[in-house]
């Protein structure tokens, strides 16, 4: 298929759209406490997921915990008389102890999984998926002012930063639960969207050179068309296999399939909408900035002539 | 003639189409059977436990290599295949116990300090576990109760004669400071009656017991001896057997469909180039499986989604190229020279996308931990495996294809005969 759109002109409309999905996560990160709804991860603290072999209610294993004295659990169901209990951090013994009592208060139960995670160990897993971020912004930045030019890295990163805006203000809206495999799941979302992004601007590097007496704007637009196809396809690809996880792959995985659902469609909005808009307008910044320095320059210089010629009459 | 060559060239791809085929179906059912499964995917304990300093001893790198040894003992003692026990940092032990299906049981063995002491009345340590030379359990032969037989080291068993020597003579029959207790970790056990003066070194721990299996847990304990350090569990993770074959079972079917979707996706859109990927895709998941199998790696959850992520790449890699392809095409390139072209020109876009991947997969690994790392490494080896299938073979398969005369035809490449230049049409 060919396209022709005209994506630059409404450049204003795009970062609109962008700015009426980022700024209300801002907001819900903002008024609540903790910002996500970060899970055991995290936080720390311990997390059991039993299943009974008879009918159990939710309401029965809350009673259980109550009077265990436990402070702030929460219970899930998760499955047929399954349930997924959080609570905070626990010794062994005090495990032991809730795992028998509701052995003995409702009945055989299978322990599917039984975690308990330090607070520095979820402390160490924010400090590190930030640092990892941030080193990973810096590489591609470098990487990409060495193949294209440091407009194209910082146009890049920035989309970068609108993905995971993206990604993070859904989870903030919505109060889903963040894992572990969050943290995966955006620096992931971050590897896939630089991917989308550089294939455009390579096809930009690869017309300027074609032809040079054409717009920012015409260039970037027909690049961007050029690639279009390409850009749809290959989302719809990883979309696919995304899909397959989430509706599939069971539940360990699902937060991790659908942060990086919607950070792959923000990715692939972001190459064409955020990424290559955010270059023209840089480029066109820099022309203006250098068009003033020349003005400037100009001006100085026939000052400078004029100073002169008045020198040379004086003499 | 010509149709001579055709027919051979036909030959020719069917033979590789079948070769591939029959690769793939006789070396993966064994390779994924040889694959290292994680513990969300087959049951298991993850434990990592810290030493933790005292008032009066910081932790040394000594007593990590002790408590590593402590350890390993200890897991021996269960008897899994292959234990996993690792230093991570300057006080941290991983402890992996893969496919193990009692969390329950080894979190205690782990996590007992086995901290033994025999202490008199007045609270004066006898003996400790490091006097220890062995620990058994048994069935006392006359009321049928487990017990543990305790034999001490040459210093230990100086240390208990003297004490027990000492009792006998300063205490009358059933005074009761002719008690030695035994505590385990601050416990007591017992506190059996000094009944007359033991100098052989060998002692009895007896009643206490619920079962056999206690007894000889303990024993195990005693036996790999007291931790040089406090240790503190920080994270735990036990996944029960019926929940990592339920992830196992959930996961092979989501990869299942994801791929056969991918690869129907790539026929409908691209047709017979399509087709090519689908049978790259072969070889690229031949070659990932291949690789991760050397590297010993272990595949669990977050590196099934990463390979699978990176399949989306790999076709990402085959959708540029043949974009690119049918780009020539419509220019009024012959066959042959857009597929040229077009690999000529996709390889540097494939080539800077996927660095910049691999850049954010490498930080991954270097600062990720465990299950992160996993997915890292999936996600790189599955990105080079792509672009070198998506270069060389695609490209090999692709001019074979074109040997076909039968195949030279427009629509079988997605693209139009109205698309291309008039002077161009009929000859590609």
């Amino acid at each position: 298929m060919r396209f022709n759109f005209d994506f630059v002109s409404r450049r204003k409309w795009w970062y609109t759209l962008s700015l009426l999905i980022i700024i209300p996560g801002i907001i819900a990160m903002a008024l609540h406490r903790p910002v996500l709804n970060f899970g055991i991860d995290f936080t720390g603290g311990n997390s059991i997921q039993v299943q009974f072999q008879q009918p159990v209610s939710a309401a029965q294993v809350r009673e259980v915990m109550n009077g265990l004295d436990m402070g702030s659990s929460t219970i899930q169901a998760t499955g047929t008389n399954e349930f997924l209990i959080r609570t905070p951090e626990m010794d062994e013994a005090r495990t032991d102890q809730v795992i028998g009592s509701l052995r003995d208060q409702l009945g055989q139960l299978d322990l599917k999984r039984n975690e308990k995670v330090g607070a520095t160990i979820g402390r160490e897993l924010t400090i590190k998926g930030i640092e990892a971020m941030a080193v990973a912004w810096v590489l591609m930045i470098i990487y990409i002012t060495i193949r294209f030019e440091f407009l194209s890295g910082l146009a890049a990163i920035l989309a970068l930063v609108h993905d995971v805006l993206v990604t993070l203000g859904f989870f903030a809206i919505f109060r889903w639960e963040v894992d572990s495999t969050f943290v995966a799941a955006i620096l992931t979302i971050i590897g896939y969207s630089i991917n989308d992004t550089i294939v455009i601007f390579d096809r930009i590097r690869e017309n300027m050179k074609l032809r040079r007496k054409e717009s920012t704007e015409e260039l970037v637009n027909r690049s961007i068309n050029q690639t279009l196809t390409r850009s749809i396809n290959t989302a719809l690809t990883v979309i696919i296999a995304l899909l397959a996880l989430m509706l599939l792959g069971g539940e360990t995985t699902r937060t991790f399939a659908l942060a990086m659902l919607i950070g792959t469609i923000s990715g692939a909005y972001s190459s064409i909408f955020t990424a290559s808009q955010l270059w023209v307008d840089f480029r066109n910044m820099r022309r203006e900035r250098h068009r003033q320095a020349a003005a400037i320059r100009a001006e100085s210089k026939t000052a400078a002539a004029k100073a002169k010629t008045r020198k040379a009459t004086t003499h | 003639m010509a149709g001579g060559k055709g027919a051979g060239g036909f030959l020719k791809l069917a033979l590789v189409f079948i070769v591939i085929l029959a690769l793939g179906a006789v070396v993966f059912p064994p390779l994924l059977q040889a694959m290292k499964l994680g513990l969300d995917l087959q049951g298991g304990v993850y434990i990592l436990t810290q030493a933790q300093d005292t008032p009066d001893h910081a932790v040394t790198g000594d007593d990590m290599t002790a408590l590593e040894r402590v350890m390993r003992q200890r897991v021996d003692q269960l008897g899994i295949a292959e234990p996993i026990i690792q230093r991570e940092g300057s006080d941290r032990l991983v402890i992996q116990l893969a496919g193990y299906s009692n969390p329950e049981e080894a979190v205690k063995l782990i996590g007992k300090t086995a901290q033994l002491e025999f202490k008199t009345s007045d609270g004066q340590v006898v003996v400790t576990g490091k006097d220890l030379k062995d620990a058994k359990a048994v069935i006392n032969q006359q009321n049928g109760e487990p017990e543990i037989t305790l034999q001490f080291n040459a210093e230990g068993t100086k240390k208990f004669a003297e004490a027990t020597q000492k009792m006998v003579s300063s205490y009358g029959e059933n005074d009761p400071r002719r008690h030695i207790a035994i505590y385990l970790d601050q416990q007591e056990l017992t506190n059996p009656y000094v009944r007359q003066a033991i100098p052989s070194g060998e002692a009895v721990i007896s009643g206490g017991f619920a079962d056999f299996q206690e007894a000889a847990n303990l024993a195990a304990l005693l036996r790999g001896g007291a931790l040089p350090v406090p240790v503190q569990i920080i994270e735990r993770r036990a996944v029960g057997p019926t929940l990592g074959a339920d992830s196992l079972a959930r996961s092979k079917t989501a990869i299942i469909v994801a791929l056969v979707l991918i690869a129907l996706f790539m026929l409908l859109l691209y047709r017979l180039p399509g087709l090519v990927a689908d049978f790259s895709l072969i070889i690229y998941a031949l070659i990932v499986m291949g690789v991760l199998w050397g590297l010993k790696a272990t595949l669990t959850l977050p590196g099934i989604a990463g390979l699978l992520l990176s399949v989306g790449m790999a076709v990402d890699a085959n959708i540029i190229i043949y974009e690119r392809l049918k780009e020539e095409l419509r220019n009024g390139k012959t066959l042959r020279a857009a597929i040229d072209a077009g690999f000529k020109r996709a390889f540097t876009t494939v080539f800077d996308a996927n660095a910049t991947t691999v850049l954010a997969a490498l930080v991954l690994y270097l600062l990720g931990s465990g299950t992160v790392r996993g997915f890292a490494v999936t996600l790189s080896v599955g990105i080079v495996a792509s672009m070198f299938t998506a270069i060389t073979l695609t490209r090999f398969l692709l001019h074979l294809l074109i040997g076909v005369p039968a195949f030279h035809r427009l629509w079988l490449f997605g693209v139009k005969e109205a698309q291309i230049p008039a002077a161009a049409r009929g000859e590609i």
